[in-house]
């Protein structure tokens, strides 16, 4: 079975890439294929990864205050790839007002400080997509 | 010890220890540290055994400093309450300085956003959604001009949390404080200027390492003949430690920095009494109680060591660190937000009995937000309280002498100077640095945390124990777009309203000292004062020494 690839992605001009590797590694040990990007990613660095590595899932990584700019872009650059299946997940330091506008662009799961990796793992396995 | 030896120790566990253990088991088989550090059930004076009273603890204020720097530790003189603030624009930031110093802060500590530690301009394409975010935005002489405005420069001690752009930072103070009228002689602040951490932890380079080492000397070089006060370099283990470094890396790691810095600074023509006295350092203080003060008062020891029998310094303002404290940001959770305030007021508690110079206590919404008014506040009273209330400021250094502080603080020496023969033997921290060597064993330790949270080995509490469904919001500032569109208007007005001839000739005249071997200090205050931007100042030594880009690994 083809395992599932995931392209970790730091953008924004912060360099706090702890969550980034942290979770990076457990998806690993979680037995998934992970492409950590590194830092300061444009969202079209970011994309053109994905389609490189034939994602399956795009987890962003953001601390700075930025997301409002990065996640609408982001989606609006993987829809006019015919990329929209691809599960997008945000990480990081959000406010809670701004949670449902990243649902509104396609941003499927939103996870906040102190979630399990566990949390995430499964969520990722339940909400990929099914592949031919 | 001999096997006849039948100690206290030994009589003490086999007639009453075993007994009770036998009714009672203990909680866990063993005890760590936050830090995965072992931890014995009992400490006695069999563990001071290998350490001298006179030349490992000796007394406060005398070498090596284990018991502090200051012969009457706060008896003499408190710490300062020095609270890290920054958002928006210059002016909404000033503002809150005022209100802090007049709340009874003791100095200022600013926080800039990303774009300006980044060295890039508002307008810049990657500054797009982060202009006043995560602090204030500087982008010229005239936003350091409105932060400061109406406060004495020759009144106050300012900090600037700056590295990859800190000499441009710095020149804009100084030349604030020169149209003030104050002395550079009589300024006194400090900047943090420390690049390696940047490659390490934080992550906020712009130049290769070794250009980056060189601005940092010049600092060091120009503030020993005209800004004699100034600490020129704040050696931070905060955010080694916050992006998950153990205490003991944290120690080593930050010393094997500071050590770095000295090197260089010599081998630049500087004599080490000169400068090193102007050398302090930055650390974090995380929850493990007992762990923190040990490793203060390691560092200590450490350094003075260090500073006298390896770089035969003879000043003794030389083998004296001084440091700040940080709580840890790290620690705080977004889950039942006002557990934060404990924490907070436990890490302060550890950082000023293992006697910081100064101090930062973060507030409760901090693992939401930047801190509202009302939360930093709160914050700065946590401080007072432990200063005016807890009593624990009229002795020093308290724990001296503590069967268990004493030997936590020795196996905290030995791990850090393990950790300096490891890089010593690679050719010091930038060799290190360009290696990886300690961004991976940074990563190592914070997923071997993480794992042991989810095991449920540690608890945090109110995240993976004593869970709430529900918790009541708390409010939270919101930094919006204005501050952002305000920059850019100004930004818009300055380019416009200065002198583009002048702005040119001294962007040329900083490459050309870039180029050369001549300290940039002079050329960039040139540029400040006519008003070029940092990012065009940072612009022009991106152009004669390139951008820094790390290894992305997991």
């Amino acid at each position: 079975m083809r395992k599932l690839r995931v392209v970790i992605a730091k953008p924004g001009l912060d360099g706090h890439d702890r969550g980034a590797k942290v979770i990076a590694r457990a998806l690993r040990d979680a037995g998934m294929e992970v492409i950590y990007t590194g830092l300061r990613q444009t969202p079209e660095q970011i994309v053109s990864a994905a389609l490189q590595e034939d994602a399956d899932v795009i987890g962003l990584s953001i601390l700075s205050g930025a997301h409002n700019h990065i996640a609408p872009k982001l989606m609006s650059l993987l829809k006019a790839q015919g990329m929209d299946d691809v599960l997008v997940l945000v990480g990081g330091i959000i406010p809670d007002v701004d949670v449902p506008k990243l649902h509104e662009v396609g941003v499927k799961g939103v996870f906040l400080p102190g979630t399990p990796m566990q949390a995430i793992i499964d969520f990722i396995n339940s909400h990929v997509r099914a592949r031919a | 010890m001999g096997a006849t030896a039948d100690t206290d120790r030994m009589r003490w566990q086999r007639e009453t220890l075993e007994p009770a253990l036998t009714k009672a088991p203990e909680r866990a088989a063993t005890f760590t540290t936050i830090s995965g550090h072992p931890i014995h059930r009992l400490y006695t004076p069999e563990d001071l055994a290998a350490l001298s009273a006179e030349a490992d603890i000796a007394e406060p204020g005398r070498f090596p400093y284990t018991r502090g720097i200051h012969a009457s530790g706060y008896a003499g003189k408190l710490w300062t309450m020095r609270q890290f603030a920054g958002f928006g624009t210059p002016q909404e930031t000033n503002a809150r300085y005022k209100a802090l110093l007049a709340a009874g802060g003791t100095g200022l500590s600013v926080a800039f956003d990303l774009p300006t530690l980044m060295g890039r301009d508002p307008d810049h394409d990657l500054s797009l959604g982060e202009v006043g975010k995560c602090g204030v935005s500087i982008a010229s002489l005239a936003d350091m001009e409105a932060l400061f405005e109406g406060i004495d420069l020759g009144a106050i001690t300012t900090s600037m949390t700056i590295n990859a752009p800190a000499a441009m930072i710095f020149a804009m103070y100084l030349v604030v404080a020169e149209r003030q009228g104050v002395d550079w002689r009589q300024i006194s602040g400090t900047i943090q200027n420390d690049i390696l951490k940047e490659y390490i932890a934080q992550k906020e380079f712009i130049y290769p390492p070794r250009p980056s080492m060189r601005l940092v000397t010049d600092t060091f070089a120009f503030c020993t003949r005209e800004v004699p006060r100034w600490n020129t370099i704040s050696v931070s283990g905060y955010h080694i430690r916050e992006a998950g470094a153990t205490a003991i890396q944290e120690l080593a790691f930050t010393l094997r920095d500071g050590i770095e810095y000295v090197q260089w600074g010599v081998e630049a023509g500087l004599d080490v009494d000169a400068f090193v006295p102007r050398i302090s350092f930055f650390f974090n203080a995380h929850s493990d109680f007992f762990e923190e003060i040990a490793k203060y008062r390691a560092a200590r020891r450490i350094w003075a060591r260090v500073m006298r029998d390896r770089f035969g310094a003879k000043d003794e303002r030389s083998w004296k660190l001084r440091f700040h404290t940080q709580t840890a940001g790290v620690s705080l959770t977004a889950q039942q937000p006002w557990n934060n305030v404990v924490r907070t007021a436990i890490q302060a508690l550890s950082g000023v009995l293992g006697g910081t110079q100064s101090l930062h206590t973060n507030s409760l919404d901090e693992a939401l937000a930047l801190p509202t008014e009302e939360a930093a506040t709160l914050a700065l009273r946590t401080q007072q309280v432990l200063a005016f209330e807890s009593g624990v400021t009229d002795h020093v250094d308290p724990f001296g002498g503590s069967y268990f502080v004493e030997a936590l603080t020795r196996e905290m020496e030995e791990g850090a100077i393990a950790y300096f023969d490891q890089i010593d033997a690679v050719g010091g921290m930038v060799a290190a640095i360009e290696r990886g060597f300690p961004q991976n064993e940074i990563a190592e330790a914070s997923y071997r945390l993480q794992q042991a949270i989810e095991r449920r080995e540690k608890t945090i509490v109110g995240v993976n124990d004593f869970v709430q469904r529900e918790d009541t919001p708390i409010p939270t500032l919101y930094v919006d777009e204005q501050a952002a569109a305000a920059q850019l208007a100004r930004l818009r007005d300055l380019r416009a309203s200065r002198d583009q001839a002048r702005v040119r000739g001294a962007l040329d005249a900083m490459k050309a000292a870039a180029e050369g071997r001549d300290n940039l200090m002079p050329p960039i205050l040139e540029a400040v004062r006519a008003y070029a931007t940092l990012g065009e100042m940072c612009d022009a030594l991106r152009e004669v020494w390139g951008e820094y880009e790390e290894m992305a690994v997991i």
